[in-house]
């Protein structure tokens, strides 16, 4: 331990660097596209992260994750847009999306308290699909959310003056909005993961896991099951929420199209394919399905230049591709890329 | 006998499965500092009678007082709050995580921090995270399991998980144990640890109840025996005068009573 203290260090001054000149490195390798894809990796991060303490942690298998996400989203949009005509700042919009993500994960959690397995996968497929079919049509008689057509115009971040959708220069770089979003959306991604960690060393942490591991012995135990469950859905809601704001005014513009049950699923295989409960597992996840599939565009163009046409249309084998590492991973990964030191060891005793 | 001596008493409880009366009338009270035998034949009603006491049952009549105040049913996590705590017949471990996280779950309920400390890490949150560890540490220790901190509790073996599920249950600082057939699946060696560890859990104070089909042990141990049958209380006395009863006999004829 004292050996490689040192060594420790010195490697995660490295990572450090590494991430702070990403944005720049990935812009002159591979182009402005990849550094829009990286931001929306992060967002990724911090949305597979509140979902892995809903199913990871506590052990319940929610499948409407993606409506969190909507409720921060459509938050921030309404309240920093023309649509309503309001413009707060966001250090007001980001807690309180996070405050509304929160109140929705415990009303649409509470009636699914007894249900669990397939039966709460189920429930709550439905509760995400309620949220998106009502944004779709908030349009009538009143229109608050202009319904099929989405909200336009959404303010970017912006922190006094400065902001974030403006080419700023500093030190001989050049900070495009895409840059300036890195960072933010780095610093909220570093954030989550440290709370996650510190969530699951705690009392909390143990009471979600024990949950999991058997409801009624936790019960039993003296762990209030009920608070701790919606307490894991507040928290994971919360993550979802705060990330939502931040996707609003990164895009300026969100529809319900962007908050369907499929992205529900992508967040869940980020955590299952990661690693379900393990931190490290559920950012790789994430990094690894928002960039693989962006990778495989690039199999259109391939095909054209080898072969002079293209076989197979990209999009197709992109979900064939994905569709077969999810077998795959079933079969041969059952925990995920970088399990949990618990279920690897469950793995493990399961083979010998 | 003055009142205040009794922990626990339960006032003829009732409880129905469908058709099946698992519990019909059943009264018994245990004193505080001793051990209490629950016996009787398979499918009796003991089970039914804890799973009643500990609030993972709502009993269809009947009432429950422990130490002075009343216990209302179906609230399992309030049940430990008050200080009654129990294993499973059926082993009921977290299997995934350590020993010592197992038993470091039994220290919720008497420890306080929230999601704000741990995510802060407070000097409070700290503090309370190293007492919690420590305690559990001693209780591993108490239990004769220091050497298997750090296994995955569905690695351990029987008579490990066993007394694991008596460290956890201990964590929550029980003054009533309920111990639903400890000695189940033991072999003679692991149940003389085990009556050793009995004696010691209420030399420290704790009362116990105590289910089991081990009649040297439950006999050997106990100060006062219960006997159930059908879901009624056949008997009950000093183990001597409660081996001797004759109705006692005749449900366990050709068993195993000595
Ligand atoms: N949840 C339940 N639903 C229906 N019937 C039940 C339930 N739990 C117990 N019973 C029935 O109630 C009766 C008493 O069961 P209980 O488990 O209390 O017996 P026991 O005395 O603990 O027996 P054993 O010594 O075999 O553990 C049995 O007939 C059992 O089948
Ligand atoms: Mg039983």
């Amino acid at each position: 331990m004292s050996a490689s203290a040192p060594w420790r260090r010195v490697a995660w001054v490295v990572i450090a660097l590494l991430l702070l000149a990403a944005p720049f490195l990935i812009e002159i390798l591979f182009g402005r596209t990849w550094v829009r894809i990286t931001d929306v990796a992060l967002l990724f991060i911090m949305l597979a992260l509140g979902l892995n303490i809903v199913v990871g942690f506590a052990g319940l298998l929610d499948l409407g994750y993606i409506a969190f996400f909507a409720v921060g989203a459509y938050c921030y949009a309404l309240l920093a847009s023309p649509q309503l005509g309001m413009h707060w700042p966001f250090l007001v919009l980001l807690p309180l999306g996070a405050m509304v993500a929160a109140v929705f994960g415990i009303l649409l959690g509470a009636p699914t308290l007894r249900l669990r397995g397939d039966y709460l996968a189920i429930v709550t497929l439905g509760f995400g699909e309620i949220i998106r079919v009502l944004l779709n049509n908030l349009n009538r008689p009143v229109n608050i959310t202009n319904g099929p057509q989405g909200i336009t115009l959404i303010d970017p971040l912006q922190i006094g003056g400065f902001s974030l959708a403006q080419t700023h220069s500093f030190a001989g770089l050049t900070f495009t909005a895409l840059h300036n979003y890195y960072f933010v959306f780095l610093a909220c991604a570093v954030l989550s993961i440290i709370i996650s960690r510190r969530l699951e060393d705690s009392r909390i942490g143990r009471a979600w896991v024990a949950i999991r591991e058997d409801e009624l012995a936790a019960a039993s135990m003296g762990i209030n099951t009920r608070n701790m469950k919606l307490l894991a859905f507040a928290m994971g809601a919360t993550f979802g929420g705060v990330a939502g704001g931040l996707f609003a005014s990164f895009q300026g513009f969100i529809s319900p199209e962007s908050f369907h049950l499929i992205d529900s699923i992508m967040v869940l295989c980020m955590v299952v394919l990661g690693g379900m409960g393990n931190v490290a597992g559920v950012v790789l996840g994430a990094v690894l399905l928002t960039v693989l599939p962006e990778a495989l565009r690039y199999i259109g163009p391939l095909q054209q230049r080898w072969f002079g046409e293209v076989f197979i249309d990209p999009s197709d084998l992109r979900m064939l591709l994905f569709g077969l590492a999810l077998v795959l991973m079933m079969l041969f990964r059952p925990s995920g890329i970088w399990p949990a030191r618990r279920r690897k060891a469950e793995e493990n005793h399961a083979a010998g | 006998m003055p009142p205040a001596d009794i922990l626990l008493t339960a006032t003829g409880i009732i409880k129905n499965f469908g058709g099946l009366t698992a519990l019909n009338g059943v009264s018994i009270s245990v004193r505080r500092g001793e051990i209490f035998g629950l016996i009787g034949p398979n499918g009796a009603g003991k089970t039914t009678l804890f799973n009643v006491l500990t609030g993972i049952y709502a009993a269809d009549a009947g009432e429950l007082v422990f130490d002075g105040r009343p216990v209302d049913g179906s609230k399992p996590h309030l049940v430990a709050q008050h200080g009654i705590a129990r294993t499973f017949q059926n082993i009921r471990l977290f299997g995934g995580m350590t020993a010592l996280e197992n038993v470091m779950v039994g220290r919720h309920v008497r420890t306080h921090t929230g999601v704000l400390g741990a995510v802060l890490r407070t000097r409070g949150a700290a503090i309370e995270e190293r007492a919690i560890t420590q305690r559990a540490r001693e209780l591993l220790d108490y239990c004769g399991l220091a050497a298997r901190a750090g296994s995955l509790a569905r690695d351990l073996p029987y008579g490990d998980q066993r007394r694991l599920e008596i460290a956890r249950a201990l964590a929550t600082d029980p003054r009533l144990l309920a111990l639903d057939e400890p000695a189940a699946g033991m072999n003679a060696t692991e149940t003389a640890t085990l009556r050793k560890l009995l004696e010691r859990i209420l030399g420290d104070g704790i009362t116990l109840l105590l289910i089991e089909h081990d009649m040297k042990l439950v006999m050997g141990l106990s100060h006062r025996v219960a006997v159930l049958d059908y879901g009624e209380k056949i008997a009950e006395g000093e183990p001597a005068a409660v081996q001797r009863d004759a109705k006692v006999i005749t449900a366990y004829l050709g068993g195993a009573l000595v």
